[in-house]
């Protein structure tokens, strides 16, 4: 029908339009209009504000978006920037080792939890509770810890082991390590929490299944309930990746930065610029190439999945 | 019917206090320490005294990184406040320029306030095409190397005289196992470079990289001593040695396990309330105890222009309030408390302290402009991130710093 109409030329297409119309919006018009909020939130606040802080990104602006268009010269100043290019080594080096440690680490724990053991939900409210503060009073409670002359070191020292030496957190090659202690303790517990709703999801059939097969317990969680987690691990490295790329907040309170820039990460330089450095082209600079790191890494992904599924339906 | 009588009472008072000519002026500032506050606390009292308006005291957290912003937000979001202070220099440059501020010319016009302030350069930042943008209520340098009289003490030897006595004692201090330079992590860093500038490289140096922003300034020989001595203080400190807050390192002073610091005239306020008595528990070197003039900042007021329609009263007040900061009762009464200097020195400074006084005595030479005045806050930032790296990491020479420390200044703005 519809080929026909095209074909007999524009005045059939004048009446197929508003029939379009009318398929588009007013079908389903109360769920429509309900979506209206959030359709505006959208393309205002993600994509207009997404689309401010790219031209902006390419004008001299200072302490007020009033400059003049520089094209890439932010982008240079930018990558010749040491303090930026340590930060995105930085964020690149504790991104992968607590993307890959978080999971692990949370699907080990979910894993032992699983084991019917007694005082199961004592343990999991202990191990979920460090994911109730917040990273700041996190990034406290461990500057204390691992402060040298205060924290872990100090007290074994003083307990007579004069040699024992943990400063991770004043040494410039292993304070991501700390970054990473503190960070883990924050996030594994959540992680923990996810992957035991995974396990518990799976279908007791399929234990009993892999039994009377003779499969051992470890590869049956390995090779057939871990690959049947997919949603919950997908869920997972989105809220884990999520939580790497704008970490900011961990640092300021662990590290400051320190000691030097050697724990500095991407967001703070942002954040450093666009306010005490009062220069919002730099700023925006760096906020951008952000977001298209982000793009790179989750558009192929988002491609796969989603263009993926559509494929199949 | 009692109840209802009292009702009716608070009701009349209320009424009566709003209708009140006294107005209201918000004031916002980042004097939160319990010696700023109690030092901002004269300029209301003084203020509410004189014109019987009211000082409403917004003091925000975080200084010039978390307090700033606040501010500066405020005023181009359209909600100004009656006044503010600000760090004297560059930070509201493009406020002034965006018409922002109001012109405070025609206010102290009668005040000739060309003729009390100490050093013009300090009211350069504030004018803006032949208009006054705001009044610098205070001095305070960076300048000064602090020095423990305990721990000269306990290895036997005179308190050094200047930097260079210093620098020779730290073998003998680290055979006694005391700290040669205390030093507190974060920001205290920044202000190290600017000393050694002023102290080592001399006046000349520091208005060729500063004001003239000259790259070959800093690739010169003066510049590489300047960069020298940071490199050998950096192998004196370590980031385990480092304290939380420059207040520590005072403590580390007054007890002798740290021989020295550089810092700012602010610490004497720390070492003051901790019962050290500057010449005898410690004493203080201004410009290194060479420099024969000190970099000069401190804060400013600035007055917001306020809406169309803000009531003529309020004007007014912002107009009184201006001519009150810098008259002489209350600039005495603020600075004694602040253990800053004063914009003028026409006022009785007898009961300022030792070191105090040795600032007093420099400023007849004149000030040096500061990194805030001669530098945007972006241009800061990079040399902050330069420091802070070349501190922490030994790898990066001293040639490598000056080269880039070169390239910043060539394309400072």
């Amino acid at each position: 029908m519809a080929d026909i109409a095209v074909r007999t030329g524009e005045g059939a297409q004048t009446v197929s339009r508003p029939n379009f119309l009318k398929k588009t919006f007013l079908k389903n018009l109360p769920a429509k209009i309900a979506a209206l909020p959030m359709i505006a939130t959208v393309l205002v606040v993600f994509i207009g504000c997404t689309i401010w802080t790219i031209y902006y990104s390419f004008t001299n602006s200072k302490l007020l978006p009033t400059g003049k268009f520089v094209g890439f010269e932010q982008y240079e100043r930018l990558f010749t920037a040491n303090r930026w290019n340590v930060s995105v080594s930085n964020l690149i080096t504790y991104g992968i080792m607590s993307l890959v440690l978080t999971l692990a680490l949370g699907f080990l724990l979910a894993v032992l939890m699983d084991q019917k053991i007694r005082f199961e939900s004592a343990f999991r409210t202990i191990m979920l509770y460090p994911f109730a503060l917040s990273f700041i009073v996190t990034g406290l409670v461990w500057q204390w810890i691992m402060n040298p002359t205060l924290g872990i070191q100090g007290a074994i020292r003083s307990l007579g082991w004069e040699s024992f030496t943990f400063d991770w957190i004043s040494n410039p090659r292993m304070v991501l390590f700390a970054l990473l202690i503190a960070g883990l303790w924050q996030g594994v517990g959540f992680c923990m929490v996810l992957m035991l709703a995974g396990l518990r999801g799976v279908d007791e059939e399929i234990w009993k299944a892999a039994r009377v097969d003779g499969i051992p317990t470890w590869r049956t969680y390995l090779f057939i309930v871990l690959p049947m987690m997919r949603g919950v691990l997908i869920t997972a490295v989105v809220l884990i990746g999520s939580g790497i790329v704008r970490l900011y907040d961990l640092v300021v309170a662990l590290t400051n930065g320190g000691p030097g820039i050697s724990s500095e990460v991407p967001a703070k330089y942002v954040v450093n610029y666009m306010f005490s450095g009062g220069n919002i082209g730099q700023a925006l600079a760096a906020a951008t190439m952000m977001l298209i790191t982000v793009l790179i890494i989750v558009l192929p992904w988002a491609y796969l999945e989603f263009g993926g599924k559509g494929k199949r339906a | 019917m009692k109840k209802f009588a009292v009702v009716a009472a608070m009701a009349t008072a209320f009424l009566g206090s709003t209708s009140a000519y006294a107005v209201d002026l918000e004031v916002t500032h980042w004097w939160t320490s319990a010696g700023e506050a109690a030092a901002v606390a004269e300029f209301a009292k003084v203020f509410e005294a004189e014109t019987g308006n009211k000082w409403v005291d917004s003091a925000l957290a975080g200084s010039g990184t978390g307090a700033n912003p606040v501010i500066i937000s405020r005023i181009i979001g359209g909600n100004p406040m009656g006044a503010t202070m600000m760090n004297t220099g560059r930070d509201a440059e493009e406020l002034i320029q965006a018409g922002l501020m109001r012109d405070l010319t025609d206010i102290v016009a009668d005040l000739d306030i060309d003729s009390f302030y100490v050093d013009q350069d300090l009211l350069e930042p504030c004018r803006y095409e032949g208009g006054l943008y705001c009044l610098p209520v205070n001095i305070h340098s960076w300048d000064w190397l602090w020095l423990s009289a305990a721990a000269y003490e306990k290895i036997g030897q005179p308190v050094p005289t200047n930097w260079d006595e210093y620098v020779a004692s730290w073998p003998a201090l680290q055979e006694a196992g005391i700290l040669p330079f205390g030093l507190a992590s974060g920001w205290p860093i920044n202000g190290i470079p600017g000393v050694l500038m002023a102290g080592i490289g001399g006046s000349d140096l520091v208005l060729k990289i500063n004001r003239d922003k000259d790259p070959e300034a800093v690739r010169s020989p003066e510049f590489r001593k300047v960069a020298e001595a940071l490199d050998a203080l950096r192998k004196v400190t370590s980031p385990e040695t480092m304290v939380p807050s420059f207040g520590d390192v005072g403590n580390q002073l007054l007890e002798g396990t740290a021989a020295g610091n550089i810092h700012g005239d602010w610490l004497a306020g720390d070492l003051q309330i901790a019962g050290g008595v500057p010449g005898e528990d410690y004493e203080c070197l201004p410009g290194l105890g060479f420099g024969t003039q000190l970099t000069g900042g401190g804060d400013s007021f600035y007055f917001p222009k306020l809406p169309e329609g803000t009531d003529q009263a309020v004007l007014d007040a912002q107009a009184q309030l201006a001519r009150i900061l810098i008259s002489p009762e209350a600039q005495l009464n603020f600075n004694m408390v602040k253990g800053s200097m004063p914009i003028r020195t026409d006022i009785d400074l007898s009961g300022a302290n030792a070191c105090m006084k040795k600032a007093i005595d420099l400023l007849g030479n004149g000030l040096l402009p500061s990194g805030d005045f001669s530098l945007s806050s972006d241009t800061q930032q990079q040399l902050q991130d330069l420091d802070l790296e070349f501190f922490a990491d030994e790898s990066i020479t001293v040639d490598d710093y000056i080269e880039r420390r070169a390239e910043i200044v060539a394309q400072a703005d």
